[in-house]
């Protein structure tokens, strides 16, 4: 039970965050460069996330179950300490607060810079929401099909991926505006302690260790992760204040 | 031969992103467990601990010596 609410949690949330960025991306695109080349870049790059799970997905599955979680859980917990070593950092004052309204005004800037079109796809508009939907994509792919392989639901992982792509994409629609309004060093913190919760307890596993308590491990870690990340972020922040104070 | 070296730095920031310590402590932390598991000896304590201590120095080995200088960072990043 816990397993599938952390499949379905991590995978919704990673989706949403991951989506509001690449959103941001394809309507500076689509506003500076053109609605056809933004929407056709976009379909392009969600085209190439397609066959990246159609190819991965068999493979990854056709792992055996101990080097599937060893592999995939130790990869897992690389990104998971990647995103929460930066949302520990934003958190404590150390890095800038991702701020969509500022990556729009640079995504927008740039692309009114980058030279006139000359009628039909305009390359720079497509080839910017191109990659902007594949490589913010590719994480979404990489913690769905982790989550849905290890636990033999892979549906439910992209139930959740769809469910958080098409909430982010009709708000982005709907508002036309970047989604500043989303948490998201919050929801990048929340991802990053379940990527890492997760990732320790399946990559353990593939290495031959037992969890005392089976799957009850999880929720421990969780709270282990939350408690370390909490600690982190209250002496970084003692750390700037003592430092700013004259 | 260009395109090959593209995709090969985009899989190495994919993968191990801009700390190698985290990467490589990771690899590490499992070998120990593995290594501890095969001689049957309880495993389970080295990821939590390794992972305690990995995200510790990295956080703290991202903050400049000056924490009134903290670095200025690409919005997009």
């Amino acid at each position: 039970m816990s397993r599938d609410v952390g499949l379905f949690v991590a995978a919704f949330l990673a989706t949403a965050v991951e989506g509001v960025e690449a959103v941001t991306i394809v309507l500076a695109a689509g506003l500076a460069r053109g609605w056809r080349s933004a929407l056709a870049g976009s379909a392009a790059g969600l085209l190439a996330l397609a066959v990246a799970v159609a190819a991965l997905g068999p493979a990854v599955s056709a792992l055996p179950i101990d080097a599937l979680r060893l592999v995939v859980g130790a990869l897992l917990l690389i990104f998971g300490l990647q995103w929460l070593r930066k949302a520990i950092l934003r958190a404590g004052g150390f890095r800038p607060l991702h701020d969509e309204d500022a990556v729009f005004a640079a995504e927008l800037a740039a692309a009114r810079a980058a030279g006139r079109r000359s009628g039909g796809i305009d390359a720079y508009g497509f080839a910017i929401s191109f990659k902007g939907v594949l490589l913010e994509g590719l994480e979404v792919v990489f913690i769905v099909l982790a989550f849905g392989t290890n636990q033999h639901d892979v549906p439910l992982a992209a139930v959740a991926a769809a469910a958080a792509l098409a909430i982010v994409v009709t708000a982005g629609a709907v508002a036309h505006a970047p989604l500043s309004r989303v948490p998201e060093n919050t929801i990048k913190f929340a991802v990053g302690v379940l990527l890492t919760s997760f990732g320790m307890f399946w990559s353990a596993e593939g290495a031959g260790a037992a969890w005392p308590g089976g799957d009850l491990a999880i929720p421990a870690l969780i709270a282990l992760m939350l408690a370390t990340s909490a600690a982190l972020v209250v002496t970084l922040r003692r750390r700037l204040a003592r430092a700013t104070v004259p | 031969m260009r395109t090959a070296r593209a995709f090969l730095a985009f899989l190495y920031d994919f993968l191990v992103g801009d700390d190698p310590l985290i990467a490589a402590a990771v690899v590490a932390a499992l070998a120990v467990t593995a290594a501890l598991a095969a001689i049957g000896v309880a495993a389970w304590w080295v990821p939590p601990t390794a992972v305690v201590a990995i995200l510790a120095l990295s956080v703290s080995s991202s903050i400049p010596g000056d924490a009134r200088s903290a670095p200025k960072v690409d919005p997009r990043r």
